[in-house]
């Protein structure tokens, strides 16, 4: 177990090393920073001086050098943009985006396991056909437009009266296909306080609902994938002997699919899962950008438009390490449900 | 929600509490109307006028010169006091200079106002505009425009003399640029031992974190990227200002779909900029209202002589500017949301020159193409940005397609502004497109960085990507700049003009315009300007009933 760990830590600090690496090699092409930091009519001397004080104008190797020194010891430099240790901005703006994709996961798990076992338990229902035929839709409408659509029906509301608003039945349903919106359309609104630099949504009711119309956005591309997920790996468990056995010999269906099947079923899932939830992460770019949610998608975005070349040096290390420690977590997790699996590769 | 945070929305607004409460049962509503009803039941702030904005970006840092920039600019008009001031007709205001007389041709002399306070509560003197002319002058971003000063010096507790190098007639265009600071503030070392009054682009220093001036704001929380909260100064000095707002909270709203749902959904109150293909979505709003202006920032493009042989024969230079069809980019393309352009001064500038009219002529260019022998035309790169301007990388497009009626075939590249910038300092490309707006709101500043005769020792032409040069032309700007009479300055900057459309130096399309939105209620059309710097202190938020 241990040496699993410390295999991991160092695999992490593989991963850090080398993503650092690309970025500082792509740097040149991201843009001049100095453009961002001064204004049109500065002087080209006055650009000159500045570049140098920041020490662009050294070599690669020398910047490179520079860098990982003071990574060593923990110092990954100014953002530009912020004037404040890089690390200091990224972890005040991770709470922000942990929280949504905590929010994310929720949606998914509480929507894509009972909606994977009904349509696996019952294929041919219309409920399950509805189901598919949705998350089909769901897969293919990019995540930014989901967004949209969402802000225009609940945000700002829309009325649409097809139907004549004169009569009874049709004024009912007019209202019926309308909204009034209301929902708030970016933001976290006032979060609170917990400690250090994070700050919560999921305190007051209030919070929650900045969470929800993003939560769904984001989830919107995952949850399709699951609930399919779950649905071809049940359907393959159901036809297995030991289901076969348990129903001959007369254990309750409701036993069989959420005691016996489930658990084999989220084995290949959670492996899934845990990979997915680094790439949640990734996704959290688009939909931070157009719910404007203060997380380190939306500061990353910016980022790239400044050329703050250390906080996106930095930014991409610390998502590095999530996807490592993320990876960790799921292994050890199956590990514990699936005890055939040895993490160390020794034999059983 | 937005009903805790907001004291004008919630007291006396029953219909806006419905907007935010009554949402109809659609599968998903009904389960959020839930959290919704409660939160609207939450304890209503106290009842004080606040303004909730979105712009597309907060400002940088709280030292106002840091960076010569729109949000830094705007920043300082909320937090402090110029000297003087642009009215929307473009004259100059008094501020916190009450008047000024010319001593003689090098010296001006202000009078400043009295019984004026700092946030801090030190009192202002003519010491604050001494200690922050000198710091102008130091900062890197300032230093060249203010370069003509030569000194300041206080005469007395109230009263400040500045003098140029040489007879400067836009001192008070640059007194527009003098928000006094508070220089007991900002002097002595902070508990790093460093300089209080430092500017650095590079690491925090106190003046990027502390703010104290004499504006009609004060910044009570700041959150970079999140949020600027401003409560309004108790002891501001102008008793005459109608501003009835308390509390501002600026956040910035990046994307321009969302800041414009932000302000339709009530999010917000007031937005800028107005994303040009949402202009028509909130003039129908019934609960916004829009405001456009013509703007100062001229849109061009370079034709380089160096690169390209044929540009240095001043009639393929006339062809390209006879093939551009200004007025078709203006309204087809940008939706009327911009003024089609001749040249650089937009009118209510001194050198504003009314003859000069966009000339589209496609058989004329085609007959100067001929006369020059490039009737076959011949093959030009162009380069330009496509998040800078509103619609540039579409408005290159078009121009490399009427371009193409002239027989040029025009190889384009569009990029994002943070690499596009660093292509134009190299020249990438034989035609390249800039915005320009002059810091000194005067015709001159065009010229010396556009036209002039590119000298690295002077700095003068830094931005000249066309490689033109007119000694003839440079020589009139500089007289120009040392006439102090107005008439003739302006007959002079008029005749410039002239000269580059003649030369067609660079080839004008627009000046971009400028909108802003709010909610009904917000009283926006007397605060804001051409200079898109609202003068938020004086905005009115009328009740609603």
């Amino acid at each position: 177990m241990i040496a699993f760990l410390i295999k991991r830590l160092f695999h992490a600090l593989l991963v850090m090393f080398v993503i650092s690496v690309i970025a500082f090699a792509i740097q040149d092409n991201l843009g001049d920073p100095i453009q961002q930091m001064v204004g049109q009519s500065v002087p080209e001397s006055e650009r000159e001086a500045l570049r140098e004080e920041l020490g662009l104008n050294d070599p690669f190797l020398v910047q490179y050098l520079r860098f990982a020194v003071n990574a060593a010891h923990f110092d990954f430099g100014y953002s530009y943009v912020f004037n404040q240790p890089t690390t200091d901005v990224v972890l005040r703006h991770l709470p922000a985006t942990l929280e949504l994709v905590a929010a994310t996961t929720f949606l998914i798990i509480a929507l894509s396991v009972p909606i994977g076992v009904y349509s696996a338990i019952k294929p041919r229902a219309w409920l399950s056909r509805f189901f598919m035929g949705v998350s089909i839709v769901g897969i293919s409408i990019p995540v930014f437009l989901t967004a949209i659509v969402l802000i225009q029906i609940f945000a700002i509301g829309v009325s649409w009266s097809p139907f004549p608003a004169d009569t009874g039945w049709g004024a009912w349903l007019n209202d019926l296909i309308s909204t009034e919106g209301g929902m708030p359309a970016y933001g976290r609104g006032d979060p609170v306080h917990v400690f250090g630099t994070w700050e919560t949504n999921f305190a007051s009711l209030e919070g929650l609902t900045y969470l929800v119309l993003p939560a769904i956005s984001l989830a919107s591309i995952m949850l399709p994938l699951f609930i399919r997920l779950i649905r071809a790996e049940m359907l393959e468990v159901l036809q297995s002997d030991y289901v076969k056995f348990a129903r001959a010999k007369g254990i309750s269906p409701r036993r069989i699919y959420f005691l016996h099947a489930l658990k084999n079923t989220m084995l290949p899932v959670i492996t899934v899962g845990g990979v997915q939830i680094g790439t949640l992460v990734a996704y959290t770019i688009l939909t931070e950008t157009v719910f404007q949610w203060p997380g380190m998608g939306l500061m990353f975005l910016d980022a790239i438009e400044r050329s703050d070349i250390p906080l996106i040096v930095t930014y991409l290390m610390i998502v590095g390490l999530i996807f490592v420690i993320t990876n960790t977590l799921v292994d050890l997790i199956y590990g514990l449900i699936n005890p055939t699996v040895k993490l160390t590769g020794k034999p059983a | 929600m937005v009903i805790t945070t907001v004291g004008r929305d919630t007291d006396n607004n029953p219909s806006g509490m419905e907007r935010h409460m009554t949402i109809k049962k659609t599968l998903l509503a009904s389960v959020i109307g839930a959290a919704m009803t409660s939160a609207a039941l939450a304890p209503a702030a106290q009842a004080e006028t606040t303004l909730r904005m979105a712009y597309d970006a907060d400002p940088v840092s709280l030292d106002i010169h840091q960076q010569l920039s729109g949000g830094i600019l705007q920043l300082s008009h909320m937090t402090f006091d110029p000297l003087v001031r642009w009215n929307k007709d473009l004259e100059i205001e008094p501020r916190l200079a009450t008047g000024w007389e010319r001593v003689d041709d090098t010296t001006l002399r202000m009078n400043l106002r009295e019984d004026v306070e700092f946030h801090s509560g030190n009192t202002f003197t003519a010491k604050d505009v001494v200690w922050t002319i000198e710091r102008l002058k130091r900062s890197p971003d300032f230093k060249a425009i203010f370069e003509p000063i030569e000194s300041a010096s206080a005469v007395d507790e109230h009263t400040v003399e500045i003098k140029t190098k040489k007879p400067y007639p836009l001192l008070l265009n640059l007194a527009t640029y003098i928000f006094p600071m508070d220089s007991q503030f900002y002097s002595g070392e902070d508990e790093s031992g460093k300089d209080k009054g430092t500017i650095s682009k590079q690491g925090s220093t106190y003046a990027s974190s502390h703010l104290s001036g004499t504006g009609p704001y004060e910044v009570t929380d700041r959150q970079q990227g999140v949020r600027v909260v401003f409560e309004r100064n108790d002891e501001y000095w102008d008793e005459q200002s109608p501003g009835n707002v308390d509390k501002i909270e600026l956040t910035p709203i990046s994307e321009n779909a969302t800041r414009v749902a932000a302000l339709l959904s009530g999010d917000v109150d007031f937005i800028a900029p107005v994303p040009p293909n949402d202009l028509e979505r909130v003039r129908e709003d019934d609960n916004a209202k829009l405001v456009t202006m013509t703007g100062t920032r001229i849109i061009y493009f370079y034709m380089n002589q160096d690169r390209v042989e044929p540009f240095k024969d001043k009639r393929v230079r006339q062809a390209f500017a006879y093939a551009i069809n200004q007025e078709g980019i203006a309204d087809r393309l940008m939706k009327g949301f911009a003024t089609p352009a001749a040249q650089f001064s937009p009118e209510g500038y001194a050198g504003h020159n009314p003859e000069l009219k966009p000339r589209y002529d496609l058989e004329k260019a085609k007959q100067l193409m001929a006369e020059a022998g490039y009737e076959d035309g011949f093959e030009i790169t162009m380069m330009a940005p496509n998040n800078r301007y509103v619609n540039d990388a579409k408005i290159a497009q078009a121009i490399a397609a009427m371009l193409a009626r002239i027989n040029v075939t025009v190889d384009l590249k569009t990029l994002p502004k943070a690499q596009y910038w660093g292509e134009l300092d190299d020249r990438a490309a034989d035609m390249m497109m800039l915005g320009w707006h002059a810091d000194t709101e005067d015709s001159a500043n065009f010229f010396e960085y556009m036209t002039a005769c590119p000298d690295p020792e002077t700095g003068a032409g830094q931005y000249n990507a066309s490689n033109y040069c007119n000694p003839e032309l440079d020589k009139l700007v500089a007289d120009a700049n040392v006439e102090l009479d107005k008439q003739k300055r302006a007959e002079m900057l008029q005749q410039a003009e002239k000269i580059v459309y003649d030369d067609a130096a660079v080839i004008m399309l627009h000046w971009q315009d400028l909108a802003w939105a709010a909610d009904t209620n917000v009283d926006l059309e007397p605060i804001v300007n051409v200079m898109n710097f609202p003068y938020l202190g004086d905005l009115v938020v009328e009740e609603e009933d």
